[in-house]
């Protein structure tokens, strides 16, 4: 292919210097038996017109969220994506670098990375963050697993329903071989924790207890019922860990280290990262100075160069992977730089207004979309303290509606019953900045149309 | 905060600039996200009083400034694009700019995870066929695409191993791992609550049958090898490793990070190896974005099938769909479906080069590891010298007399223009430099690097032990850095 130079001519001149006759001789370690003998069975190569076409094709087998009218959210989130950011986070200098081991050529990228920890730790209102995790889910379980590091000899860990079924399904598979006893206490039916079940379940066997904010149903937790439990939480000694999977909800809300958070593990894609079917995504974490040669994952700090000149450098390497192997504080290799430069550009093009002021939009989209679903027959709002996801109970099933909305070019709010049975009949929709008033008035038409039949 | 002494002005040398960090840059008021003013009023009557943050400490900047600000700190940065980046085990190779431009296409990036099947027909087309081509690739009967990074892959096919020896009724507590690994094998072993068993290697830098025979015994639930293994050799003895291993009930993971060296060769599934995890973002080109995102998938045989992360995508004759209900699965490891765009990027990566541009990718991967092997081992030692894969290591044992060591050496390239390669590992040789070039670096490249390296051990001593003489800082201080960490900006 034409990625490959040294062929014919030059490729002879390597095999003499070598001191080889040809390219076999440098696979004879290989057992004769096991060495191919015919080409792979695979497609290709095709020239690049032909491959663009095939891959234009496939993309058009799908219909994007984000050309369609879309209410879908639950953990992805369609927020508009800055030209800019996409410009910058395509530079080959970001792009085609590697982990920053050498930091006199990296310190693009880790000046870069040291401004996303601080970022992430303003936001959240902690004291330190890491260089960032795979996504959510994985922050998450490495929350638990550092509590668990932290609070040794405990055996359970409360995971309310309220967080988000994936997230939780990632933890019971990670945190499995530690045969943990994970507690799911349900939502109530306002569809908030239950804090009277939450706190009787905290004693002294538990090493921690999640609550995630807003929660998976889009309610913004009862600030009251957070207080208590910390608290209690405190008292018993078990880390309270905050999960975000809206980050953007942070342009308004009070930060968890306002309301008693040990650990903030958070979803980081609505900061300039597209949805594409899922990930890469973006993993924040976040906690206090206290544990923080207990954190895992990268971390960049501040030193200086020889000169004496101010610098960054990746640190705290001894928790890491390469130099304790077994004993490391994760088995995490690198992070997901991109991800963070991208989260970093979108909070620096932001900033202060334009965070608080997205945030606020998406508030009021959310609330105008309630109201007006809030007027058609039979429809029910279960809980209107929401940031910009709230779950409708419709008076027809939701899967039906969605596929009628589906022959009008509209996706739908998500079924929640394909998570738990228990959700027959809940509707969980979302509106971002993206969707327009009349956006609003099309679902709603459109729906009032199906009922009505 | 800012200060870097010796810069007067904002331009340091030729075209780098000095940059502060971005929080003390900016005005209030302003952004470069317009958002009407209008049409966030009220919403504060919509939240209960307490609830909203009094204060978010953010800068304040326009797209302008903000567009510079990231130019300038990406100016200060090596990428391969840029030069010869011959980290080891990591496998720099040049990313194709063509799977950018696909992956970038809006039916790709714009889709939401929880869209109905209809309209996710040619993402889950992706998948299903990325799978089948990488098990062909590597001799696997199924592939999962879930996992988000190769510690990701081998984590889940630790998992596998111990969920199908639990699911046979079999206590098998033990993981034995030559002493050449990468740290992740163990980092994994450990989180699935595996004992560690090192086994040495040979005078050869090999895995000899005889000392894996003495330490299978039937409490080990699996070898986890490398191969070829982090001295860039090929495990020689490896259909007997994997016999012996089997003979006893265990199973056969394999690190496949040196993926590089082997596709259309051979197939570690052909030589009796159970599971095996990919680095896209080495082998299959996807660009390694400053440290991730990458994509970890992983590939077993027919008997682990059952156990791989559940949700799985299958073919039916109403097209592609997702199927939850697989009992044995081991769960899921990551949310939704893995990294979606860097499979594009892989997919696409393989249409363009087809089997035979596999192939020559490793060949020519082969002889580039090998013609730096040769030129640069009568001057650096080269502790094991055999032909190599796609990789080989050397050390500053000739070179530490004059008190020059590795360190040293690695940060004297940077101002001959080149990334260091790996340093001192793997662990098992003392000062090792782990060299590896892929197959996109031509020979003028690598005669410049060969000669960078000569001319390096000629130099005086104190010009090489206080390098990098041109790059935009001097030698950075680790060690304070550890001892007073600070992570994060100070809040104003």
């Amino acid at each position: 292919m034409s990625y490959i130079p040294n062929r014919h001519r030059i490729q002879q001149e390597m095999l003499e210097a070598i001191g080889v006759s040809s390219v076999e001789d440098l696979f004879k370690d290989i057992p004769e038996s096991v060495r191919l003998k015919g080409p792979l069975n695979l497609p290709g190569p095709f020239p690049e017109w032909e491959l663009v076409r095939r891959m234009e094709d496939l993309a058009g087998r799908n219909r994007p969220a984000t050309r369609l009218l879309s209410f879908l959210g639950a953990g992805c989130y369609n927020h508009h994506v800055p030209a800019a950011l996409l410009h910058l986070i395509q530079r080959s200098e970001f792009y085609t670098a590697y982990t920053p081991y050498q930091p006199e050529v990296s310190q693009g990228t880790l000046q870069a990375i040291f401004e996303f920890q601080t970022y992430v730790a303003r936001l959240t209102g902690m004291e330190v963050a890491n260089a960032s995790l795979y996504d959510g889910a994985s922050s998450l379980a490495e929350a638990v697993l550092m509590a668990q590091r932290i609070r040794k000899g405990r055996s359970r860990v409360i995971l309310p329903t309220t967080v988000h079924p994936e997230y939780r399904q990632v933890v019971r598979t990670l945190v499995g071989p530690l045969r943990l006893e994970i507690l799911e206490p349900p939502e109530t039916a306002t569809l908030e924790a239950d804090w009277e079940v939450l706190k009787d379940l905290l004693d002294s066997k538990v090493s921690c207890v999640v609550i995630q904010n807003p929660n998976f149903f889009g309610t913004i937790e009862d600030l009251d019922g957070i207080r208590d439990l910390a608290q209690r939480a405190r008292e018993v000694e078990a880390l309270f860990i905050v999960l975000i999977v809206e980050p953007l909800s942070l342009g308004i809300l009070l930060p968890p280290g306002e309301y008693g958070a040990d650990v903030v593990a958070a979803e980081g894609q609505s900061f300039g990262i597209p949805m594409s079917f899922g990930g890469p995504h973006l993993g924040l974490f976040a906690t206090r100075s206290a544990f923080v040669r207990q954190m895992p994952g990268r971390l960049v700090g501040q030193t200086r160069d020889a000169r004496g000149n101010l610098g960054y450098v990746l640190t705290l390497a001894t928790r890491e992977q390469h130099i304790r192997r077994e004993r490391a504080t994760s088995n995490i290799c690198t992070n997901q730089s991109l991800c963070a430069l991208a989260a970093a550009v979108y909070l620096s093009m932001a900033g202060r207004t334009g965070l608080q002021r997205l945030a606020a939009l998406n508030v009021n989209r959310t609330r105008q979309a309630m109201d007006a679903l809030d007027g058609i027959e039979g429809f029910h709002i279960v809980q209107r303290r929401c940031f910009n996801e709230f779950v409708a109970r419709p008076p027809v099933p939701p899967s039906l509606l969605n596929q009628r909305l589906m022959e009008r070019g509209i996706l739908g709010g998500l079924d929640l019953s394909r998570f738990d049975s228990r959700w027959e009949g809940l509707w969980l929709l979302c509106c971002t900045e993206k969707t327009s008033l009349e956006d609003i008035q099309t679902l709603r038409k459109s729906i009032e149309e199906i009922v009505d039949v | 905060m800012s200060e870097r002494p010796d810069l007067c002005s904002e331009a340091s040398s030729g075209l780098l600039f000095r940059e502060p960090l971005i929080f003390e840059m900016g005005a209030e008021g302003r952004t470069a996200v317009q958002v009407s003013p209008e049409e966030v009023e009220g919403w504060r009557e919509l939240l209960p009083p307490g609830y909203v943050r009094e204060s978010l400490p953010l800068p304040e900047l326009t797209e302008p400034e903000v567009v510079r600000h990231y130019t300038r700190l990406s100016q200060w940065n090596f990428c391969v694009d840029s030069g010869f980046y011959p980290l080891g085990s990591c496998t720099m190779k040049y990313s194709p700019k063509v799977n950018d431009l696909v992956a970038s296409l809006e039916g790709f990036t714009g889709i939401h995870p929880y869209q109905p099947l209809q309209w996710i027909q040619g993402a889950l087309c992706v998948i299903y066929e990325l799978e089948e081509m990488l098990a062909e690739i590597t001799g696997m009967d199924a592939v999962t695409l879930q996992p988000a990074a190769g510690a990701q892959g081998e984590l889940t096919g630790m998992l596998i191993v111990k969920a199908y020896h639990e699911h046979r009724g079999e206590k098998r507590r033990k993981v034995l791992i030559p002493d050449s690994a990468h740290g992740t094998n163990p980092a994994s072993c450990a989180l699935c609550g595996f004992e560690v068993i090192q086994v040495p290697s040979d005078t050869r830098g090999l895995l000899a049958p005889e000392a894996l025979e003495t330490r299978m015994t039937p409490e080990v639930a699996a070898l986890m090898l490398t191969n070829p293994n982090t001295l860039g050799l090929f495990e020689e003895d490896i259909l007997e490793l994997t016999r012996i291993v089997h003979d006893k009930g265990g199973l056969v993971y394999c690190d496949g990070a040196n993926l590089n060296a082997l596709g259309g060769v051979a197939r570690l599934g052909d030589m009796g190896v159970d599971l095996v995890h990919m680095n896209l973002h080495k082998t299959f080109s996807t660009p390694h974005g400053g440290g991730g995102p990458g994509a970890g998938p992983l590939g077993v045989k027919a008997h682990l099938a059952p156990f791989l992360p559940a949700p799985r995508v299958e073919k039916g004759p109403n097209g592609f769909a997702l199927r939850e209900d697989y009992p044995l699965s081991i769960g899921r490891v990551k949310a939704f479906y893995g990294h979606f765009a860097v499979l594009v990027r892989a997919y696409t990566y393989l249409l363009s080069n087809g089997p035979q541009g596999i192939r020559e990718a490793t060949e020519t991967a082969v002889l580039n590891a090998n013609y730096l092997r040769v030129r640069l081992r009568d001057v650096y030692h080269l502790p094991y010298d055999r032909i190599c894969k796609h990789e080989c290591v050397f050390t500053d044992r000739n070179q530490a007399p004059k008190g020059i060591r590795t360190l040293d050496i690695a940060k004297r390239l940077m101002d001959y223009g080149f990334h260091p390669p790996t340093i001192y590992f793997p662990l098992i040789v003392k000062g090792a430099l782990m060299v590896e070039p892929t197959e996109t670096e031509t020979k003028e490249t690598l005669d410049r690097f060969i000669e960078a390296m000569k001319r390096i051990a000629q130099e005086e001593p104190e010009v090489v032990r206080s390098a990098p003489h041109t790059t935009f800082l001097a030698r950075l201080d680790e060690v304070s850095a550890a001892r007073r960490p600070v992570l994060v900006a100070p809040t104003p």
